[in-house]
């Protein structure tokens, strides 16, 4: 039973991290995309529109992140080329997501979904206790996990890295050295929008295997503000995911067992705590301002 | 320039009056709490608005908007429906209670109607409801007959009396055929997040529930369930596509009689107000097909049902005990509707405790 709850909250968390860091390395380089939801659900709406009508999964993965990178390619060109407001530009990229993916996916509903199997490595899986949370859960959620170190290694550890930051502290600078900053901040985004795409498919793929219209459910919400409590760490991002996911698993079974707290108060404990989590962790303000990208939200003209 | 936009958008509006008024179509307008496409509690809804449109054709005009939050945001839908011209509005779940009468009285000559709620604070302001308990006490004793571990988990959504009134039922069922049937409620305090209710479900289950229903609009549950390889029951729609080897039955609420009716009314000028809570028998709750489940235990399933349906069965007819312990109805007692419409206790077997 133990493991089996270990791997519901892993399921719950896989999408939430996916999303983030997504997200985590868009804002290091300065650009706030407040559109994860409407990217996500964009994913998600592909996802199971390609796996039902090739009876492949994995396609309908990466037909779910390609269309993530391409939607948020629109974000992209109207904040970076065209230098719109970021806040509004990605608030309407949500309401535009939620529309056009229930309008997109109107012929899906009511249809039962592929469903991604899960992994199994004879022996390993079927080692006791452990085996099936390390061993045999589904693709995405080691996809998951590979993501964080890649990105955690790839900020701090690449020279390519150290300029995608240097862009989120400071563009003007980073412009005057001869970084392409409009160039660099487009791929960022990119990266942003697939790994979003790729979160939307983990719903309507692995997490429930169906479409139903606004089945994100205001998890892409959820994604940008564990990037804020991660403080814009990668490792973070994925302690924050399953925190979350820990808590929100934790207090259904609290209700399943019948103790008597009031659900209302149980069901808001993953958002108290994230606020105490982030409360305790911005009270060393220095070290805040250091993580925080200086540049965020703030729009960026190169002059020649 | 200004004034000549401003004469053109006052024509316009004359104009757009002078043509409404023309058109003899009467315009009947819905709000959903959740997507049409949630094949569930909204879907069903539209699928009643379209049995009405294609019933009643010329005669009437439809609109409606999907996915309005509950609260203060909902009194604004209301409010813009009733000044585009609706003649009728439905306004389909309980949370818009008290901005449907808000707004009703402000508008005396738009017809306002409520489902599921109890308030009718203006003469225009009807409100319409289904007994679905009846088809959830079926259920229960569908879930006692099933059940090894005689304990089913129940997906609630939020404290309201028909929620309460649900779980009451499905336990009385449950309990006439197994007195010692136990039921673990989880309160999702949503009606739509297939996320949630999947997880709700997977918590159920670890606990030992071999039975799952839901009061909440997806069809996730279902298909944990059936990845569980326990069974299910679905809500509001007929889920069995999402779980063939798993839906037992499925309570599948069919509004589109009441709504022809009364937009019909609306039309022939004899709307009034009221207060109607159709059952089985007045076809407003219907039972899916019955499956996954042995023959024995199908005709017990259609007995109750036809008990029900004929009127001979109420199923909060006593003797039932409160939670607590204390005497609720005597041997043969049968509840009032304003008891069950105002529910708000659990009768002996519910493993939980309601939130007040």
């Amino acid at each position: 039973m133990f493991e089996s709850i270990l791997i519901t909250i892993a399921t719950a968390a896989t999408p939430l991290l996916i999303a983030s860091i997504g997200e985590l390395v868009v804002e290091r380089s300065g650009v706030l995309n407040l559109g994860v939801e409407g990217m996500m659900v964009m994913g998600a709406v592909t996802g199971f529109g390609v796996a039902l009508a090739t009876g492949s999964p994995w396609l309908g993965v990466l037909a779910a992140v390609l269309v993530g990178a391409l939607f948020s390619l629109l974000f992209g060109f109207l904040t970076l080329t065209l230098v719109t407001n970021q806040v509004a530009t990605g608030l309407a990229l949500t309401l535009l997501g939620l529309g056009l993916s229930g309008m997109i996916g109107e012929s899906f509903v009511g249809l039962p979904g592929v469903k991604m199997s899960y992994l199994y490595i004879p022996y390993l899986t079927d080692i006791p206790y452990v085996g099936k949370l390390l061993f045999g859960q589904d693709p995405l959620f080691y996809v998951s996990i590979l993501l964080t170190a890649g990105v955690a290694w790839f900020l701090f550890r690449s020279r390519a890295g150290l300029t995608l930051r240097s862009i989120g502290d400071n563009h003007t600078s980073a412009h005057a050295l001869g970084i392409n900053v409009i160039g660099i901040r487009y791929l960022a985004v990119m990266f942003g929008g697939a790994c979003a795409g790729l979160a939307g498919a983990y719903l309507s793929l692995v997490y429930t295997p169906q479409w139903i219209e606004n089945m994100t459910a205001g998890r892409g919400w959820i994604a940008l503000a564990l990037v804020v409590f991660a403080s814009w760490r990668p490792w973070r991002v994925l302690a924050g995911a399953y925190l979350f996911g820990a808590v929100s698993i934790g207090q259904l079974h609290a209700q399943a067992l019948g103790i008597g707290v009031p659900s209302q108060l149980l069901s808001s404990l993953p958002y108290l705590a994230t606020i105490v989590v982030l409360v305790l962790i911005s009270r060393n303000r220095r070290l805040t301002m250091v993580n925080t990208p200086a540049s965020l939200g703030r729009p960026f003209v190169p002059d020649r | 320039m200004k004034k000549t936009v401003l004469s053109l958008a006052a024509a316009a509006a004359v104009l757009s009056f002078g043509s409404m008024s023309a058109q003899a179509a009467t315009k009947a307008c819905f709000i959903y709490v959740g997507p049409i496409g949630d094949f569930g509690w909204s879907y069903q809804h539209h699928k009643g608005l379209e049995e009405m449109k294609a019933a009643l054709g010329d005669q009437v005009e439809t609109a409606y908007l999907e996915s309005v939050p509950e609260g203060a945001d909902a009194e604004r839908a209301i409010e813009r429906f009733a000044r585009s011209g609706c003649n009728i509005i439905f306004t389909t779940s309980f949370g818009y209670m008290d901005p449907t009468n808000k707004v009703a009285g402000k508008f005396p000559d738009v017809k306002f109607e409520h489902a599921t709620g109890y308030k009718r604070e203006h003469p225009n302001v009807a409100t319409y409801n289904s007994k679905f308990h009846e088809g959830r006490y079926v259920q229960g004793v569908i879930a006692a007959k099933m059940s090894k571990a005689g304990v089913a988990g129940y997906i609630a959504s939020f404290p309201i009396p028909e929620v309460v009134m649900g779980i009451n039922s499905f336990v009385l069922g449950a309990q006439s055929i197994n007195p010692d049937f136990k039921v673990k409620v989880v309160w999702a305090n949503t009606w739509f997040d297939p996320g949630k209710e999947a997880d709700a479900a997977k918590a159920l289950i670890d606990q030992g529930v071999d039975i799952i229903t839901q009061h909440t609009d997806s069809t996730a549950p279902m298909q944990v369930a059936t990845e569980r390889g326990i069974k299910a029951f679905g809500q509001a729609s007929d889920m069995i596509k999402f779980g063939p080897t798993t839906q037992l039955t499925s309570i599948v609420d069919d509004w589109g009689p009441y709504y022809i009716e009364r937009v019909k009314a609306v039309i022939d000028g004899t709307w009034k107000q009221q207060d109607v809570w159709g059952g089985m028998k007045e076809g407003h709750v219907v039972m899916a097909a019955y499956a996954n489940m042995p023959d024995d235990v199908k005709k017990l399933a259609e007995e109750t049902e036809a008990k029900i349906k004929s009127g001979s069965f109420n199923p909060f007819t006593g003797p039932i005990t409160k939670q607590d312990g204390t005497e609720w109805l005597k041997a043969g007692e049968v509840s009032d509707d304003g008891t069950l419409l105002g529910m708000n206790f659990y009768v002996k077997g519910v493993d939980d405790k309601l939130p007040q």
